[in-house]
């Protein structure tokens, strides 16, 4: 093929360690087609030269699945936060500039914590117990107009990216985030499921729960899964004030 | 409520600054429209206002103390925030940080304004008429002061009352969401015309 000596240049945020300072390092590379993000870094893993022509040491980055469905490769591309195993480096402007996505602690380089958003899932229970002390047998069935609509929902692979765009959550706000509570959606949907959605909904409207969204609807625009997590969080809205209606002078409610 | 009470203070945040103190700053404007048909018919309408039944309960009651708390806790959330509007460039995000910057600069001129009228009158006897905004927006600081304050108040009061609908999830679903972004632009932009045109009328 007829394109030797094309290269691709690439800026990235560099730190050592979680509490040592960021340097940023600059790379070039031979260019290849259909490359994207992970399989540059790789290339710089396979030869860790910077710019310079100094030797450095390799990137540190996250990657499982490589197909957009494990959300652990997450970092800001050009100041956009999105997953790097589907970052086409031809639809990239140059230098690409390789970030770690601020909202979550560094663990070096590229990859980060995500421990806040695991924290929060199990806050709020995003999950349904199927497990007893006896056979539970198989749960209901659901309409399938419902399955396709929740289905929709599950697609989250709590990569962070909404979290990151979302100027409620910071150092200074314990807010959950937008990932945790369409989950709540999704898992209040199924006939399973619920049977703990008092449990849930209290713990969404517990501390750093659902009051703190303020309706900045980044989260929506940014999600690579197409969640609609607005109306997931209006819903959940509209849940809470028709629970605070009904409880308003105390009830008995607790399932 | 003890463990849910970050979400009571939230939605009271939310609902105060509706009821009663949206509903009272539409009103205020009502009143002061009646500049525009002259000195007589401000100062008699601004007189019934004074001269409501049981004033200065409804005066603490409806517009302080809601006022108070949420002017205080509205702080307290725009500083909690981390705007980022220039990565995101999204209309909402904007509207988020517009939001809270209006939020503080609201505050800082109805303070002010409160200050300058109805303090003054507890304080001093100044008396509330056509003659004295006259001349406090005869000069032409005060007047851009006032003319900034009043926009800066009514889109908060606007595009506040778009998240009312949202936190209180009465409209759900993008498309309502839209639409309601729709009729809210055009509650900015009525009161706004109210408001500016008082002003206009008072200084000129
Ligand atoms: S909701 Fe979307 S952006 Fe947020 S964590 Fe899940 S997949 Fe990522
Ligand atoms: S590696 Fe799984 S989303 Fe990119």
């Amino acid at each position: 093929m007829a394109e030797e000596n094309k290269t691709i240049k690439m800026i990235i945020q560099r730190q050592d360690s979680p509490d040592s300072q960021t340097y940023e390092e600059e790379f070039e590379l031979p260019h290849r087609r259909n490359m994207n993000v992970i399989s540059a870094l790789m290339e710089i893993r396979r030869n860790p030269v910077n710019a310079k022509g100094e030797e450095t040491t390799p990137v540190h980055w996250e990657m499982g699945c490589l197909e957009e469905v494990c959300g652990a490769c997450s970092m800001n591309i050009n100041g956009v936060p999105r997953q790097s195993c589907t970052a086409l480096v031809d639809q990239l402007e140059q230098p690409i500039r390789l970030t770690p996505m601020d909202t979550f602690p560094v663990i070096r380089d590229l990859a980060v914590d995500r421990s806040r958003m695991f924290d929060s899932l199990k806050k709020v229970k995003a999950w349904t117990p199927i497990d007893g002390t006896h056979d539970l047998g198989p749960g209901e069935r659901m309409p399938e107009s419902k399955r396709q609509w929740s289905y929709e929902l599950s697609k989250c692979m709590t990569c962070g990216v909404c979290l990151e765009a979302c100027p409620n959550v910071n150092s200074k706000s314990n807010f959950i985030g937008p990932a945790a509570l369409s989950q709540v959606r999704l898992h209040n949907s199924t006939p399973n499921g619920e049977m703990h959605k008092s449990e849930r909904m209290d713990a969404v409207t517990g501390d750093g729960g659902l009051q703190n969204c303020g309706n900045s609807q980044n989260c929506v625009q940014v999600c690579p899964k197409g969640i609609p997590l607005t109306t997931s969080i209006a819903a959940l809205n509209r849940e809470a004030t028709v629970n605070s209606f009904k409880s308003f002078f105390g009830s008995d409610y607790n399932y | 409520m003890a463990e849910n009470r970050e979400f009571f203070y939230r939605r009271l945040h939310s609902l105060l600054g509706v009821i009663p103190v949206g509903i009272f700053l539409m009103q205020h404007l009502v009143v002061n429209y009646f500049s525009t048909y002259g000195p007589d018919t401000f100062n008699a309408v601004a007189h019934f206002m004074e001269s409501l039944p049981l004033r200065i309960g409804l005066e603490i009651f409806i517009i302080f103390l809601p006022l108070l708390f949420h002017a205080i806790y509205g702080v307290y959330i725009a500083f909690t925030s981390s705007p980022n509007s220039f990565k995101f460039g999204y209309f909402r995000n904007w509207m988020f940080v517009f939001q809270r910057i209006t939020g503080i600069i609201t505050l800082i001129f109805v303070v002010w304004h409160v200050w300058e009228t109805r303090l003054a009158n507890a304080i001093y006897g100044t008396e509330i008429n056509f003659d004295l905004m006259a001349t406090i927006l005869s000069s032409p600081f005060m007047f851009w002061f006032y003319v900034i304050g009043v926009i800066s108040t009514v889109f908060h009061f606007a595009n506040g009352l778009w998240s009312f609908f949202v936190t209180w999830g009465i409209t759900v679903t993008p498309r309502s969401q839209v639409i309601l972004t729709y009729i809210t632009i055009g509650v900015f932009a009525i009161f706004t015309y109210m408001g500016i045109s008082s002003l206009i009328a008072f200084a000129f």
